[in-house]
């Protein structure tokens, strides 16, 4: 079982946490997950860094820009996760855009996650139907989970269609927006929570867009299996570096 | 073998639609209605009426004498700049301004390089009493003041894209995401032949009335329909894919297609995709796109806002691939002096875009009974800055 998986069976809220790889200094990537991995988090999603992150608001492309001006690439986010494995058996989720994968070659890719001990990606604008005529096999052949995103618009026929291509979570957008551009939830938003968790799907959802504290953490995981912070932490590492991540991991999720 | 697009939405290899789930809803409702909305009756009534009473159509077809003496072949100029807002750019708003009342859409977006696009946009949003807003780079901000003016005048509020080359490419960037924010009363009236499917299509058949007037006008004068070659710019190359739309997959008409080289194609500061370029997805499609080696898009570079783009769109890229067309790169200066030439022998000064697609005369030699249609795909008038400080005027 992948160790995505095998987090999900675990009886509690999952936390996850989203940074840019080569961000803020190129040589942060390990450092960053280990720190992660000691206080808590439950999953990782190291961003791949692009050009033009289009589904993204402007802290994430920020720190993207940054990361590709600190020199970072793909073969360089591979030298530094190989020996990854060594130190933390955390979940670890690549998350990226599809033409910096296509580039270096989609099986090459593939393979390379897997020696590295990568359990998934999130390709924001892979579509799931592209996914699933092209790819599937492939990401299957390499040990590799493919998260998808749902949105409040997206249709129930869809969302059963993406749960059964689906094995390991769905990536719930919390709400109609890029990331990063939401404060708080709102009544709209806490009914589509509940109309999902009332699908019944195979796979849990995990809420992304819009939590960055203690209390939207909260909000998101009461219809959902678990939450992901992206922006609000891409912000804490702008301010402070990679010196007080414990903290701002407590400060969303204290320790019980 | 046909070089339009397929049910999927791929011409040859290129196309698609490479998109995030928050874009999913507002592209399927468009890709599942757009055919139909554009074969319903009162759709073609009100397209064809805006056409011809509001944008002025059919352009002229003109014989350039003087040019074609200077050249030693038969050139027509396809008189796009005679349009309404002086440029091709209009006949796809209007049909798009008309899809998006047909999807009961209330707020417009778009994105513009040169301005062309932004202005037309904002006109039918003023026609249509749509509230219009547009994303231009803060670089063609300054370099394109007049449009900008003329944006704000229409009614339009123009946001100015500072991420990354701060031109087209960040633009677009923006107005997808103002999409994604918006996904349910906003209509992205995109104005080139690039982007998801159906874009490129949708925006290749509203400007197909480019050849489909010359094939009319061409049949009077020459008594054929089909010229030898069509000649046309392409940044994104929505002028270019409706100069070619009717010959596509008519083997008797030759099609050339002028790309931006900027200071040189290989000097580092170049648009001319189909030479630098390399298979990518930009925008949601997959197509020719200038990347490096680790799939990071490029900035591209261009003395004319309009074609400084780093991809072009799948049609293109497919024309490209295959051979069907033949693509040229010009420099800056070879498009500056061709746009001058062209106002001293005809009296016509030239968008620097399609100065671009001009200046093939010198290097490219055609016959002298070879019919040469040229689409003059806009006016220079927004450009007049950058030809006074080229040529010291």
């Amino acid at each position: 079982m992948n160790r995505i998986q095998q987090k999900l069976q675990e009886d509690k809220k999952l936390l996850s946490i989203y940074f840019t790889a080569g961000f803020p200094e190129m040589n942060d990537t390990q450092k960053i997950i280990t720190e992660l991995a000691k206080n808590g988090v439950d999953f990782i999603e190291i961003g791949l860094p692009f050009s033009d992150p289009l589904a993204d608001g402007p802290t994430i492309q920020q720190s993207s820009t940054q990361a590709l001006r600190n020199g970072m690439t793909t073969e360089k986010l591979f030298e530094q996760l190989q020996d990854i494995r060594k130190s933390t058996d955390i979940p670890l989720i690549i998350m990226g855009y599809f033409n910096p994968m296509l580039q270096y070659g989609v099986e090459k890719f593939c393979k390379k996650c897997q020696e590295c001990g990568i359990d998934g990606l999130i390709i924001p604008d892979l579509p799931v139907d592209v996914f699933h005529e092209a790819y599937q096999s492939l990401f299957e052949k390499y040990g590799l989970l493919n998260i998808f995103l749902i949105t409040p618009q997206t249709s129930e026929d869809r969302i059963r269609y993406i749960d059964s291509v689906s094995n390991g979570f769905i990536y719930m957008v919390s709400s109609a927006s890029v990331t990063g551009s939401t404060s708080g939830f709102g009544e709209d938003t806490r009914a589509y929570f509940r109309r999902i968790d009332g699908m019944n799907l195979k796979n849990p959802q995990i809420v992304g867009f819009g939590i960055k504290d203690e209390e939207t953490f909260k909000q998101a995981t009461e219809f959902a299996k678990g939450a992901i912070i992206g922006s609000a932490f891409i912000k804490h590492l702008e301010e402070h570096g990679t010196e007080k991540i414990a903290h701002f991991i407590h400060h969303v999720k204290p320790l019980t | 073998m046909s070089y339009q697009v397929d049910e999927k939405g791929y011409y040859g290899d290129f196309g698609g639609a490479y998109i995030p789930e928050m874009l999913y809803p507002n592209v399927e409702e468009l890709r599942s209605k757009y055919l139909q909305v554009m074969q319903d009756e009162k759709f073609q009534e009100d397209f064809k009426n805006l056409l011809k009473d509001y944008v002025g159509r059919p352009t002229p077809l003109y014989f350039a004498s003087r040019l074609s003496e200077k050249y030693q072949t038969k050139i027509y100029l396809k008189r796009e700049d005679l349009c309404h807002t002086g440029a091709h750019k209009v006949n796809n708003t209007i049909g798009q301004i008309l899809m998006a009342q047909h999807l009961g859409k209330k707020r417009i977006i778009a994105e513009t390089g040169a301005g062309q696009h932004g202005v037309a946009t904002a006109t039918v949003c003023a026609l249509m009493g749509m509230e219009c807003i547009v994303y231009m780079g803060e670089i063609d901000i300054e370099r394109q003041a007049p449009n900008v003016a003329r944006m704000k005048m229409l009614g339009a509020t123009v946001i100015p894209a500072k991420s990354g080359s701060k031109t087209l490419k960040d633009a677009t960037n923006e107005a997808i995401r103002d999409w994604i924010n918006n996904p349910v009363d906003t209509h992205y009236i995109i104005g080139s032949v690039v982007g998801p499917h159906p874009y490129p299509d949708m925006v290749a058949r509203f400007q197909s009335v480019i050849s489909e007037e010359i094939q009319k006008q061409l049949k009077e004068k020459e008594g054929t329909t089909d010229p030898d070659f069509v000649v046309a710019c392409v940044g994104g190359g929505s002028n270019a894919a409706g100069a070619y739309y009717h010959y596509l997959d008519n083997p008797k008409v030759g099609i050339i297609a002028v790309e931006a080289a900027g200071k040189g194609v290989h000097s580092g500061e170049s648009a001319a995709t189909s030479a630098l370029g390399k298979p990518g997805i930009i925008h949601g499609s997959k197509t020719l796109l200038m990347q490096t080696t680790d799939g990071q898009i490029t900035e591209p570079y261009s003395i004319s806002a309009g074609l400084d783009y780093p991809g072009v769109g799948p049609m293109h890229a497919n024309l490209y691939q295959t051979g069907r067309g033949e693509f040229i790169s010009i420099t800056d200066e070879d498009a500056m002096k061709a746009g001058l030439e062209l106002a001293k022998l005809e009296g016509i000064i030239p968008a620097i875009e399609t100065s671009h697609a001009l200046a093939i005369f010198e290097g490219r030699k055609f016959r002298k009974d070879d019919v040469v249609v040229v689409n003059l795909s806009g006016r220079g008038d927004k450009d007049l800055n950058t030809y006074i400080d080229f040529f010291n005027l």
